[in-house]
């Protein structure tokens, strides 16, 4: 092949050589197109078949805006966001201790994430809920004393569950960033005569936060999708609304697609959010630099193995 | 001459490997002190043992009347709470090789930190001295920049900056000039030079045998650890007694 293409570009001499104005054809990318039309023919027929397939998408439509779905599509946020806020609360504490000079503390820390990491979620949902088999009375002396079933009702489970767990997950990021923060600033910090508390405040953790709100984002979104497992608990979330009125009403696709296009809203929502959070807290930070290089050279391989 | 700073017999160890075996300085009020020596002599480790960045294995360091970290109490030192120890760090202003300024603050915000969070001041008065001091090391005009925007050479600047902020008694300066590209290196050399002329009290860690020679009143060279001459600059640099010293220098000025 390089053989044939050489003899042929050889024996053109200068003499032959086109004006300026000479035609120019670019080289076509037939596959391009050929592989597009398969893709779309495909997403067609998908189409298609849900179309003409058992499904009532005036059910759909009907029960998209049904009072009991928007509750429980409430309950889905009101979870999902105490939970992500417990999460938060507690992978900056087990964090930092995750870091302390204190090996118990260190060491506590580390239990907490082998624990709750290492166990799955639904699970530690269960054993929340049941809480009350272990621990019948809630007792803290001259603070509270009452039945656990009172106390830990499902959304408290729900909460609880999703919280803690999701704490196991953000306290190996939290430690991750503030590791990342270069440890000068926190002697330099110490001979400007800064306690560790004043450290760790105005110096450590405003930059860590700029690192880890990715990883914010994504648990957000994760959140929303995980708080579903509630249903299991009997807590009237969007999905335990929807199962009880299919359980009724028969409608069971029709009602669980309900759900997926609040979900897809929710989780849509939140995309965006993170999209404008990250543009806005990485506008100069270095991570950010690096990624969109990162990207761009990405991007340039193919076209330079064309050339080649 | 009244002394601001006195170690005594300051013994450090990295696991089994004695870095600083014993060592013993007096700086008086207003003194310019170098420190010199081949890398790996300890000299960094001992600036840091002064202000207890790093704690000392054995004696310690008398600053202006109290002992750094301790409190004597029966003839034994008693450690201090974190708290005290900070308040007693402020007296001595560090500068770092590698600056560490605060990245997620500006060059205003690195400077008033300190007065603001440990002196308590209003953030008005802070910013106001803030902004004198900024103009003594040539950076007012970059008061509202980030730290990633500067030069090596503004960066150190503005790190003496945050660190005379706290008006401490002492400048400790930690080989201030040994990661700025060659032409930057005169710009900071030049605010320490006018520093010393304005009777700071300083003791310097570096490798720039020059400005050694032209502003310290004493100069220490280490080796191994220990200090092996001390003395004036031109007597030190020009005629030292210790084959080692000998050598080292020989190399440095060669």
């Amino acid at each position: 092949m390089h053989h044939s293409h050489s003899s042929s570009t050889s024996a053109l001499s200068l003499a032959d050589l086109p004006g300026p104005d000479v035609a120019i054809r670019p080289l076509h990318h037939p596959w391009r197109w050929i592989s597009g039309g398969l893709v779309i023919l495909l997403l067609a027929v998908i189409g298609r078949a849900f179309a003409v397939g058992q499904i009532q998408w005036t059910v759909v439509g009907e029960f998209l805006t049904a009072g009991v779905i928007i509750t429980g599509f409430g309950w889905t946020l009101l979870i999902s966001a105490c939970a992500l806020v417990l999460g938060v609360l507690l992978g900056f504490a087990f964090g930092i201790m995750r870091l302390s000079e204190n090996p118990i503390l260190r060491f506590a820390a580390w239990l907490y994430v082998w624990v709750f990491r290492g166990t799955p979620v639904l699970l530690q949902l269960l054993i929340w809920f049941n809480i009350a088999l272990v621990f019948p009375r809630l007792y803290i002396p001259g603070l509270i004393d009452a039945r656990m079933v009172d106390v830990v009702t499902p959304f408290v489970a729900a909460v609880l569950g999703l919280g803690v767990n999701e704490g196991s997950y953000l306290t190996e990021v939290v430690r991750g960033g503030i590791s990342s923060v270069d440890k000068g600033q926190k002697e330099a910090a110490h001979t400007l005569g800064m306690t560790p508390g004043q450290t760790m405040r105005r110096i450590i953790l405003p930059q860590t936060l700029r690192l880890i709100l990715p990883v914010f984002g994504n648990s957000a979104i994760g959140m929303l999708k995980f708080s579903s497992l509630a249903a299991t608990i009997a807590m009237g979330e969007m999905l335990n609304a929807a199962q009880r009125i299919y359980f009724i009403n028969g409608a069971v696709i029709e009602l669980l697609f309900v759900c997926a296009v609040w979900y897809l809203a929710g989780t849509t929502v939140l995309s965006i959010g993170q999209y404008y959070l990250e543009r806005h807290f990485g506008r100069d930070g270095a991570a950010a630099t690096r990624e969109r290089r990162w990207f761009k050279g990405w991007a340039r391989r193919p076209v330079a193995s064309g050339e080649a | 001459m009244t002394l601001a700073v006195k170690a005594v017999g300051i013994r450090k160890s990295f696991g089994s490997h004695e870095v600083l075996k014993g060592l013993d300085l007096e700086v008086a009020y207003g003194e310019v002190l170098c420190i010199l020596g081949p890398s790996g002599s300890g000299k960094s480790t001992f600036l840091r043992c002064i202000n207890h960045l790093e704690t000392p294995n054995g004696g310690y360091v008398w600053v202006d009347g109290a002992i750094m970290g301790y409190e004597l109490s029966r003839g034994a030192l008693e450690g201090l709470p974190v708290k005290r120890l900070r308040a007693q760090q402020s007296q001595l202003g560090m500068v770092f090789q590698h600056f560490n300024l605060f990245a997620h603050r500006t060059v205003l915000g690195n400077v008033i930190e300190g007065p603001m969070v440990v002196r308590g001041l209003s953030r008005a008065e802070a910013e106001a001295r803030a902004m004198g001091l900024l103009e003594q090391v040539g950076m007012a005009a970059k008061a509202s920049s980030y730290p990633s925007q500067l030069s090596g050479g503004q960066k150190q600047r503005v790190a003496i900056a945050r660190a005379l902020a706290m008006e401490p008694r002492v400048m400790l300066f930690d080989e201030p000039t040994s990661a700025l590209d060659p032409e930057l290196v005169g710009e900071v050399l030049e605010v320490m030079r006018n520093l010393a002329r304005g009777g700071t009290t300083m003791i310097v860690v570096t490798h720039e045998i020059g400005f050694a020679r032209e502003v310290a009143d004493r100069v220490v060279v280490m080796i191994d650890g220990e200090i092996r001459e001390m003395g004036g600059p031109t007597h030190v640099l020009s005629n030292p007694g210790d084959p080692r010293v000998r050598s080292f220098l020989s190399r440095v000025l060669a």
